[in-house]
């Protein structure tokens, strides 16, 4: 399987995410520069984390206007996977792939930490070999991770199952304490209504390796390359 | 707008004396234009020539078989670490413009070290950075002003940081009196490299076109070496646009337009426009090429209009390099540049003349022989004062206050109080804030005794911690230099690494004062001594001095930072206790033989009693090496399950460290502590003296009996202190006393202090 990892000026997880896709066997990846305008031969898309464009506007806001997100919407129109991560989940927000907004976090500070995450759906690609409700260790690292969204899109990804992810203690119960940027329903994570775009703030390709202290990332990889 | 004239005030302004105005005058045979006197202000400051200093950096140790590039001779040195691979690092100081204008003055300190490692053609992949502030504890106006810094500081590191994508995987934070109104931001970075990856920095080539890339130059940071090489005062806050301003996204475009240009194999030499901006990166790649150089102000892309050339040369705007490309191969320099949508210029050429020459609206605004500028700064032998140390009396005091009749109660209060000590604490709320993940190497996370971090390129793993009691180094800088080696190769120990070099950054106050650069020589001999025994080679650093508030001098405070490499992954190891039933020795001594007994310069003292008072403890070199050397054996051979030294706060809080930095926590008892041959020794001592060359390490109990065999054949005294226990206290036995502490309160102290204090 060959995934695309987009590069945008300011990407700096993308060699990460191609370092952790080249540890599963029968899986390769190669950085797409952000003016490319194809991603014809890839067959799963990852939009990685980073400053893109410095972040200075809002997160991802520019990003969304590269040649290479054209080609993203229609990867994903055609049903092709994708997935955002950190900036790459905001990137998919701002782009309108997914709902919902991601703001500063609640208490105003950059936080990189391993949290815990619930898994709320296995209907997508990256997900469908995890247990529903299994509890994920895996580190976040971000600014802006604070997912925000009106009533009414909450109702709706509620009702479709679109929540992917939750922030939960160890235990797998959702606290205000663990709860670690203030997201709106503890959402960590959330997919397209058809299900093949997924975004979250966590950060898997920093848990595919034991010796980074979790392997629990694995499993979104692990998922989208027995589909 | 006419040039202000060459008067003796003006020249007096530009911190340039009449010996050094008459050497200008004869280096030119003629009076030099007020642009000329800006260009050699700014490169025969403190900062740029180390003119104070320089004579005592010598005495440094800087070669030995894995140094590829020496300190001094590139923007960093290059140091082996074995299958072609090499790093380069070091460490610079943000310390006044973080006075001023903390987040900004970190940013660019972060972005500043980074340019000089990937001007060396390696790809930078972590930082660590030494902080220290006054203090943050109380309501005062002072406290509310400290605390403003730090979170300025931190926040600052971690914009930068994060955004261009190093990880800020260490370091330590200190708080203390004599950094208020003056703290200290010292930052590393580290980059990997081939050896034929190597770059340079030298003008070569005659005929070779001159490249400016990157960021555009604007009025900001003006002179901010000249800034930096002055006492600050109270009108130092005017000093604020001496201050730049950081764009760590051009800053990532950069460094990877850099090394895609470097590995196009165009590039004759690269320097990066760190301090004194154009003028530092045109004059020492002449120097260095032995060439000259020639720059046209015309052509440099600038952020606003009617700049005149004393502000072009002297402006210290960020994200900017100088490129000496091949001739002919100007275009691989614009395709790069273009992809990545960077400015870029031709705005020079590399002469045969050996000057610098710039030219500005038709005409030549400077000509100065580049060599004499960039590399014959006056050099000045200051004088330093007598020494005076007296610990006479310290004897008495520590006396009175062990036998005070509270002596034995006061166990239980301090070490709770030592560990809540913001400089003991838990740094977890300055840690989380840096994105120390990223880039996929954090094998030890912050907060163990050094930071280990996988090279994923090379498959190398190496560790790094830097480290300076500056209290040890306040009451006798030779001793306190010493240990601060000895104690960053002793947590690279703790760690299953072996030292490679070290990096340093001196931040002392006004060489002008005898009694300052007596501190300066003191600690420069000391460390020097100590590289030499560790067998670290300094790859390079900094020297910051002037580091003066209103009040008074900082303490001598030189930093240093050495890193390791670990053979094998197997080898990594923590300060966190692992499990319930191991059991926990003390490598070295409880305490050594003197009459302070550890206890001078201790952090007890400081915290329990407002003292920074009596000698530093004593350190011996045979017996740190025979420690260092019989930790890598142990480890080495699987025994040992955690490491921690015996630093700040002594053994206690080293036990209490390891118990808690468990998740979850562990508790532990010590029941085995010895009492004196004499008997006579005070809990206090046993328990918070800081006696060097001692570690706790906790091992399976079936191990036990081959640990102690192992270290009485090695020469390392071992202690049997107790077990690490699944409790919720942490017990120990001194004397005919047991003290217990909940973990619960324990954790509190050490865990929460920083958080609160800072998010009230």
């Amino acid at each position: 399987m060959r995934f695309a990892v987009l590069q945008f000026p300011g990407s700096n997880c993308d060699q990460d995410a191609v370092a952790a896709v080249r540890s599963f066997p029968g899986a390769s990846a190669d950085l797409v520069w952000h003016k490319t305008n194809s991603l014809a031969g890839f067959d799963a898309v990852i939009v990685p984390g980073g400053f893109s464009y410095g972040d200075y506007l809002r997160c991802g806001a520019i990003a969304q206007f590269s040649p290479i997100l054209a080609a993203v919407k229609e990867f994903a129109a055609q049903g092709g996977p994708v997935l955002g991560i950190c900036n790459g989940f905001q990137i998919l927000c701002e782009s309108g792939l997914l709902p919902g907004a991601l703001v500063r976090n609640r208490d105003l500070h950059f936080l990189c930490e391993h949290i815990h995450l619930r898994v709320e759906t296995t209907a997508t690609p990256f997900t469908k070999n995890a247990r529903p409700g299994q509890v994920l260790r895996i580190p976040i690292a971000h600014g802006e991770g604070n997912y925000v969204c009106d009533d009414a899109t909450l109702a709706e990804l509620e009702n479709n199952g679109q929540i992917a992810f939750r922030y939960t203690d160890a235990t797998g119960a959702t606290t205000e304490a663990a709860n670690p940027n203030g997201s709106r329903a503890h959402i960590a994570g959330i997919r397209n209504a058809a299900g093949n775009v997924l975004g979250l703030m966590p950060h898997p390709e920093r848990a595919c390796d034991a010796l980074l202290g979790s392997t629990d990332g694995r499993v979104l990889f692990e998922s989208i390359l027995s589909s | 707008m006419p040039d202000p004239a060459i008067t003796p005030e003006v020249i007096a302004k530009h911190g340039i004396t009449p010996e050094e105005y008459a050497r200008i005058q004869q280096i030119l045979g003629r009076d030099p234009n007020f642009t000329e006197l800006g260009v050699f202000s700014v490169m025969w400051s403190e900062h740029c020539s180390y003119k104070n200093s320089k004579l005592e950096l010598k005495k440094f140790p800087t070669t030995g078989p894995r140094v590829l590039v020496k300190a001094g001779e590139e923007n960093a040195g290059v140091i082996d670490i074995g299958d072609g691979w090499a790093i380069a690092f070091k460490m610079e100081s943000h310390n006044h413009p973080s006075a001023v204008e903390p987040f900004q003055g970190a940013a660019t300190g972060v972005g500043g070290i980074i340019r000089d490692i990937f001007t060396m053609g390696a790809r930078p992949v972590f930082s660590l950075n030494s902080l220290r502030f006054g203090p943050i504890t109380d309501d005062s106006a002072e406290a509310r002003t400290n605390r403003r810094l730090f979170a300025g500081v931190v926040a600052g590191i971690s914009h930068y940081g994060n955004c261009i994508g190093i990880p800020t995987i260490g370091g330590e934070v200190y708080f203390d009196e004599s950094y208020a109104g003056n703290p200290l931001v010292n930052v590393l970075n580290l980059g990997i490299l081939r050896h034929d990856q190597i770059a340079r920095g030298g003008a070569v080539g005659i005929g070779n076109p001159v490249f400016y890339v990157g960021a555009e130059t604007g009025r900001d940071g003006l002179a901010g070496a000249a800034f930096a090489s002055r006492e600050l005062t109270e009108e130092s806050k005017e000093d604020r646009p001496a201050v730049q301003v950081g764009d760590p996204f051009r800053e990532k475009l950069l460094l990877e337009a850099c090394l895609e240009l470097l590995a196009s194999g165009c590039v004759a030499g690269i320097q990066d426009m760190g301090a004194a901006g154009l003028t530092c990166s045109t004059c020492e790649t002449a120097s260095r090429g032995g060439t000259g150089v020639e720059i046209e102000l015309d052509l440099v892309p600038k952020r606003e209009d009617g700049m005149t050339p004393y502000e072009i040369l002297l402006s210290e705007s960020q994200e900017r390099m100088l490129v000496i490309v091949k001739k002919g191969q100007e275009q691989t320099v614009r395709d790069i540049f273009e992809k990545w949508d960077l400015p870029y210029a031709l705005v020079g050429e590399v002469k045969d003349d050996g000057m610098m020459r710039v030219r500005h609206g038709g005409q030549t605004v400077v000509e100065i022989p580049a060599r004499q500028l960039a590399d014959e700064a006056p050099l000045y032998a200051r004088e330093a004062a007598e020494k005076t140390a007296d610990f006479a009396d310290f004897a008495e005091e520590l006396s009175k206050i062990l036998s005070a009749p509270s002596a034995s109660s006061a166990v239980q209060k301090s070490l709770v109080a030592l560990l809540a000590d913001p400089s003991i604490a838990s740094k977890r709320w300055v840690w989380r804030q840096y994105d120390h993940m990223v880039r996929l190497g954090a094998a030890v996370l912050p907060g163990s005794d050094a930071a280990v971090f996988h090279v994923r390129e090379a498959d190398k793993f190496l560790a790094a911690s830097a480290d300076c009691n500056a209290i040890y180094c306040r009451q006798d800088p030779r001793e306190g230099a010493r240990i601060a080696v000895a104690e960053c190769c002793r947590n690279l120990a703790c760690s299953g690494a072996t030292p490679l070099a070290l990096t340093d950054n001196l931040n002392f106050g006004n060489p002008h004062k005898p009694e300052n650069f007596l501190q300066l020589r003191e600690a420069v001999e000391g460390m020097a001594e100590a590289c030499r025994v560790f067998d670290t080679p300094v790859t390079g650093g900094n020297v910051s001095l002037y580091n003066e508030s209103p009040v008074a001098a900082i303490d001598p405070t030189p930093t240093v930072a050495v890193v390791g490499l670990i053979a094998d992954p197997a080898h990594i190891t923590t300060s966190a206790f692992k499990q319930a039933g191991d059991v926990i020795i003390l490598l070295g001594d409880l305490v050594e033989n003197t009459p302070a007994q550890g206890m001078g310069a201790s952090h007890y003292l400081k915290v329990l009693h407002g003292r920074k008072a009596g000698s530093p403890p004593a350190l011996d070199y045979d017996r740190e090496l025979a420690l260092h050397n019989a930790l890598r054996a142990l480890i080495a051979a699987g025994l040992v399950r955690s490491a921690h030294d015996c630093s700040e706060g002594g053994l206690a809080v080293a036990v209490a460290e390891s118990c808690l930095a468990a998740t979850p926590a562990l508790g532990a008892s010590i029941s085995h502590l010895p009492s004196s041959s004499s008997g006579t020794t005070s809990p206090l001592v046993t328990l918070f003296n800081e006696s060097q060359s001692r570690v706790v390490i906790s091992v399976r109990p079936e191990n036990l009996d081959a640990t102690l065999f192992q270290l009485q054949q090695l020469g390392v005294p071992a202690t049997r202190l107790g077990e690490v226990t699944s409790g919720d206290t942490l017990e120990i036995s001194a004397g005919p006393e047991t003290y217990r502490w909940p973990l619960a309160d324990l954790h509190r102290a050490w865990a929460d202090t920083i958080g609160t204090l800072m998010e009230g």
